[in-house]
């Protein structure tokens, strides 16, 4: 049994909406595992039920060797960052950090030691009077992991706790969770609907999709091989083109091309998947660009087009290539890197 | 400075209010330094006098009542301790009570809370003939938990503390609960602390609520020794030197003055956190 076990989880609020749906799912010691997935789609109730602020409607969680279902979430031994932080507005922040160590009877000489330890290493010794109002969004976010740190508990939950932090702030603050983590080792789970945090932040991800999940992995296992339309359609940024097709005979017929050979035996209405970054200009290739708009990112620029069946294409290329507004462009799949999905089910089948 | 003339009126409705609230004081501070005769006979004083400490004095040591042994003194003591004990318990009760109907999300708390809101509209005065039936079986006439226990029951302190709790986030509680919170400490290490501001406003309202309690310690109280303040107002320089001497004007006069002092005192002291649970609330 590995370290935190999901058992056929499943939650079922009391107005009959099910948020998860027989969920498992096994997470090592020491490992980072990101949730992502939509607003809705049952990531922090998940979250939640493992803290144990949500019931569990069936199923069974497992830590490190107890079963949690009945168990407090005080007497959990898991820590959570929460999306507001939820600082304890009227404490400085040291009694913040000591808050849980109080309650836990630990004496005086030992929780000042702890608290200076963790404040040191979130770099926060020097507001310990502060109280919380205090307090840029970005030093809250560090009490608030220095809360969950202080109390070296079996597991942290994170839940989108960089949302509210401004686009420069969260990718300082990402780096610095992620480096804590591997200096700290502690089992982590963090919730997010940002797939960037997602990719970067996890050993392994769950994408999460209406209660199931429809995909774990490592990020790059999911970004290269995703098994449905909508974890392709999640992953990855910009977000992978859609375009409708037919396969077979392992041809796929698409609006003005065809792919022949392809690795599958399934006959019927598809949905084919590439990335804009697996895409290169060629002369005769077999898809035609009309380029509408251009980003130019520096690195790259992202072109954004249509298709003679007016359907929206993007295409990545290098921040060096120049392309006009109006161009058109003849671009083909690299290294056969293309995705199909079933039109009717989203699974995958090549 | 250039000052509008829009100002000027404000600033002279302004005056005028503060007059009017402060000249009747002042009249009757003024007064409670003269001889009574001299305020018989000259009207109130704008003046101050001087018999201010005779009278003061005489106030606060003359046995009065018809027991002759009850003195002012005695009756603002008890004042007190009615207004401390009906604020300081209506207080804790409303916070607990709000605290059990926003937190504990049992099936009733809605129905609770309106029945408890329902109470406004049955004041003591209404109830007062079975209040008093009850405190009387229950052998508590003259005391000081017959002054305040039918009292400490609040559905305003109730509902605004109510209102406050449940603007405060729920990942707050959370928290706690994962830092090792329980329900007792919760309350006590969160709530209390959030809401001592609406804590120092209730206070304030209550005590005042309290002191300026008439007809139930009236009916409640037969032994001179637990009468209270506005009860003394009525009876003490009234009834007892009735057609026997000059009425005690300038007596009377410190004696109002004197009551005013403690609701003034908690007004003073309290105010900071009072004006703020008014105004704002610290979250």
């Amino acid at each position: 049994m590995s370290f935190l076990d999901l058992k056929n989880v499943t939650k079922i609020y009391p107005n009959g909406t099910k948020a998860v749906h027989e969920t498992s799912l096994s997470i090592d010691e020491g490992e980072f595992m990101v949730f992502v997935g939509p607003s809705g789609c049952g990531k922090s109730t998940l979250l939640r039920m493992v803290a144990g602020l949500e019931d569990i409607t069936e199923g069974d969680i497992n830590l490190d060797g107890k079963l949690m279902n009945e168990v407090d979430p005080s007497e959990r031994d898991v820590a959570m960052v929460f999306q507001n932080y939820a600082l304890y507005p009227h404490m400085n922040v040291y009694n913040n950090l000591a808050y849980g160590l109080k309650n836990r009877g630990i004496d005086k000489e030992t929780i000042e030691q702890k608290v200076n330890d963790a404040a040191k290493l979130l770099q926060i010794s020097d507001y310990l009077q502060r109280k919380p109002s205090m307090l840029s969004g970005g030093q809250r976010q560090r009490v608030a992991m220095g809360r969950a740190i202080v109390r070296n508990p079996k597991i942290f939950l994170f839940d989108e706790p960089l949302s509210n932090l401004d686009a420069k702030l969260r990718i300082q603050m990402r780096l610095e969770i992620k480096k804590l983590q591997q200096k700290v080792g502690v089992t982590s789970i963090f919730v997010t609907h940002d797939q960037v945090e997602a990719m970067t932040l996890a050993d392994r991800l769950a994408v999460i999709n209406n209660g199931i999940i429809e995909q774990l992995g490592t990020p790059i296992e999911i970004y290269d091989n995703p098994k449905s339309l909508f974890v392709a359609g999640f992953i990855g940024s910009p977000q992978m083109n859609f375009l409708d097709g037919n396969l077979k005979n392992k041809t796929l017929s698409a609006e003005g091309f065809e792919i022949k050979d392809i690795n599958s035996d399934y006959e019927g209405d598809v949905t084919l998947g590439i990335r804009p970054e697996h895409l290169s200009q060629t002369e005769n290739g077999l898809i035609n660009l009309k380029v509408d708009l251009v980003e130019q990112l520096g690195s790259d620029n992202l072109v954004y087009g249509q298709l003679k069946d007016k359907k929206d294409f993007c295409y990545r290329c290098p921040g060096n290539q120049t392309i006009k507004t109006g161009a058109n462009l003849s671009l083909n799949i690299e290294n056969n890197k293309y995705y199909i999905f079933d039109k009717s089910t989203g699974k995958r089948v090549n | 400075m250039k000052i509008k003339p829009l100002q000027i009126i404000a600033h002279i409705i302004l005056i005028l209010g503060v007059l009017l609230m402060v000249v009747p004081i002042w009249i009757s501070f003024a007064s409670s330094s003269h001889d009574s005769v001299t305020i018989l006979t000259e009207g109130m004083k704008f003046h101050i006098g001087d018999q201010l400490a005779r009278n003061y004095n005489e106030v606060l040591n003359e046995k009065g009542g018809w027991s002759e042994e009850v003195t002012a003194a005695k009756m603002f003591i008890n004042s007190f301790i009615m207004a401390l004990g009906i604020a300081t318990l209506k207080v804790v009760i409303s916070a607990m009570s709000a605290y059990a109907l926003v937190y504990y999300r049992f099936k009733l708390a809605v129905p609770i809370f309106w029945l408890i809101f329902i109470t406004l509209l049955v004041p003591l005065e209404v109830r007062i003939f079975p209040s008093y039936k009850i405190v009387s079986d229950l052998g508590l006439t003259n005391s000081y938990t017959g002054l305040i226990l039918p009292l400490v029951a609040s559905a305003t302190a109730t509902f605004f503390f109510r209102q406050f709790y449940k603007t405060i986030p729920d990942e707050l509680l959370e928290s706690a609960k994962l830092d090792g919170a329980n329900a007792w400490s919760f309350f006590i290490d969160f709530l209390v602390p959030l809401s001592k501001t609406m804590i120092a406003a209730m206070f304030i309202f209550m005590f005042v609520y309290g002191y300026s309690q008439y007809l139930w310690p009236l009916i409640m109280t037969t032994a001179e020794e637990y009468w209270t303040v506005v009860m003394g107002m009525k009876i003490i320089y009234t009834e007892s030197y009735e057609g026997v001497a000059l009425p005690r004007t300038a007596e009377r006069f410190a004696y109002i003055i004197l009551s005013m002092i403690p609701p003034v005192l908690v007004v003073v002291i309290l105010q900071k956190w009072f004006i703020k649970g008014l105004i704002q609330t610290e979250k």
